[in-house]
């Protein structure tokens, strides 16, 4: 399990791995915004919540094809799925795997990102608070659509339209605790409902995702 | 007889083909009475004007949206615990036409908005809730498209449904803490003082039960359409060979 987890993080990393990537994505996304709304302070800050909760999440879903993609095309899967471990841990040590290398950074870069949007300084304590507490549910949510769409036609367009309307629990409470926190009201209860759907995905999602990949390989 | 004597094909052809005319006439009757009913023989509402008479057509459908999606609900988890194959085919049967209702539910609705709200569109829990239950029927029937081995297809459009169905409803509790509505809330259910008044109730229920059944001709033609399809395929390959 532990070698699993290492492995999964050593080909993130290495060149090729396209850790990085999300990463600039989330740059550009959350760039590209005050060019399309223009550069007003005032409105930036009032949006800025909301832009980099979905900077994140199109950055999360980004790398998500390649987490079970590449595994079985080259066989990978298979070997892993007649190892002693079970299929749903494999899954939740993937999705562990996919937040550590993708989530993570977001939540490092957002408050960088949240200078050039002019957040509001009592705020960034609570964006990340909530993106950390947050970004494990995109990875989890995410690993039950990449086993779903694996290996089937067009999957990475369709792994887009099958888990974004899923991450919309995920956007609302989260983008909401820091918007909440922007307007001087008490965020802890969104930041409680965003820590509460990871936990959810955490039990859940693996399970499903174990189903579905059990149904491509078998 | 028992209800799992109809996951064989065969009998299952049987028994629609047969009950199949009896619906369609039904759907017929059930329609048009309640709609004419609807349309020509009730009042107008004090403060909507004739626009009230949307009700007609976006209360049954948006009921049957909904409805639909908990039937696929069933019929997936049917399918992944006594793998009867006529329940994944009428849970993918089932999905255009929901997906249908979905979409003429929030158009009426619109229309209805138009007039009495003074707005198409209102980021409102409950027309978001209806949107977000569009996008996961179209990515439903997506997934359906893409797979090409029919038993992969099933258990994976099954494992979505019942994922999209937690989330579904996650996603309806979300947008409450979200936003405030203006939709009004229920007027039909069977333990409030204030539904709506009867005048307007018992030709809503007729066509309710018309629209029911219309659900219920397509599904089983769409159905029947499936298993056809399946047995064209099966001969096809046996051809080959």
């Amino acid at each position: 399990m532990r070698a699993l987890l290492i492995r999964e993080l050593r080909l993130a990393l290495r060149s090729g791995g396209g850790a990085g990537l999300g990463l600039a994505f989330f740059l550009i996304v959350v760039i590209l915004v005050p060019f399309g709304v223009g550069p007003d302070s005032k409105i930036l800050a009032k949006i800025a919540p909301g832009t980099l909760w979905i900077g994140a999440l199109l950055a999360c879903l980004l790398s998500l094809d390649r987490l079970f993609q590449a595994d079985s095309e080259d066989g990978t899967l298979d070997i892993l799925a007649l190892s002693p471990l079970p299929l749903e841990l494999l899954v939740a040590v993937k999705a562990f795997a996919h937040w550590l290398t993708t989530g993570l950074p977001l939540v490092i870069a957002a408050p960088v990102l949240a200078i050039t949007l002019s957040l509001p300084g009592e705020v960034y304590f609570w964006l990340i608070a909530s993106l950390a507490a947050g970004t494990p549910a995109l990875s989890f949510i995410g690993a039950a659509g990449a086993a779903i769409t694996v290996g089937v036609r067009r999957g990475g367009l369709l792994l887009s339209l099958l888990v974004l309307p899923l991450y919309i629990p995920t956007l609302i409470f989260g983008a909401k605790t820091a918007t909440l926190a922007a307007e001087g009201g008490d965020p802890m209860p969104g930041l409680m409902l965003v820590l509460g759907l990871s936990l959810f995905t955490l039990a859940l999602t693996p399970f499903a995702a174990a189903a579905a990949l059990r149904s491509h390989l078998g | 007889m028992s209800i799992w004597e109809l996951a064989n094909p065969v009998r299952f052809m049987r028994l629609s083909g047969r009950v199949l005319p009896y619906v369609s006439v039904l759907t017929i009757v059930f329609l048009s009475v309640g709609l004419v009913w609807g349309f020509f023989f009730t009042p107008d509402d004090f403060r909507q004007g004739a626009s009230v008479k949307i009700i007609y057509v976006h209360v049954p459908l948006a009921f049957l949206a909904i409805n639909i999606y908990f039937m696929m609900f069933v019929t997936s988890l049917i399918w992944l615990i006594r793998r009867h194959h006529v329940s994944a085919l009428a849970a993918k049967a089932a999905a255009p036409i929901g997906a249908f209702f979905t979409l003429a539910a929030l158009i009426s609705g619109a229309l209805w908005g138009s007039t009495t709200w003074g707005t198409y569109w209102q980021w409102d829990p409950t027309l978001t809730s209806f949107l977000i239950m569009f996008i996961f029927y179209i990515g439903y029937i997506a997934l359906w498209g893409s797979v090409d081995e029919p038993d992969k297809a099933a258990d994976l459009t099954s494992i979505l449904c019942l994922i999209g169905s937690v989330f579904a409803i996650l996603s309806r509790y979300a947008v409450n803490f979200w936003s405030q509505g203006i939709h009004q809330g229920a007027s039909l259910s069977l333990d409030k003082e204030e539904n709506i008044s009867n005048v307007f109730w018992l030709p809503l229920v007729t066509v309710m039960t018309g629209v029911f059944f219309l659900f219920l001709t397509l599904l089983l033609i769409r159905t029947r359409t499936e298993i056809r399809n399946r047995r064209i395929t099966a001969l096809q390959a046996r051809e080959v060979l």
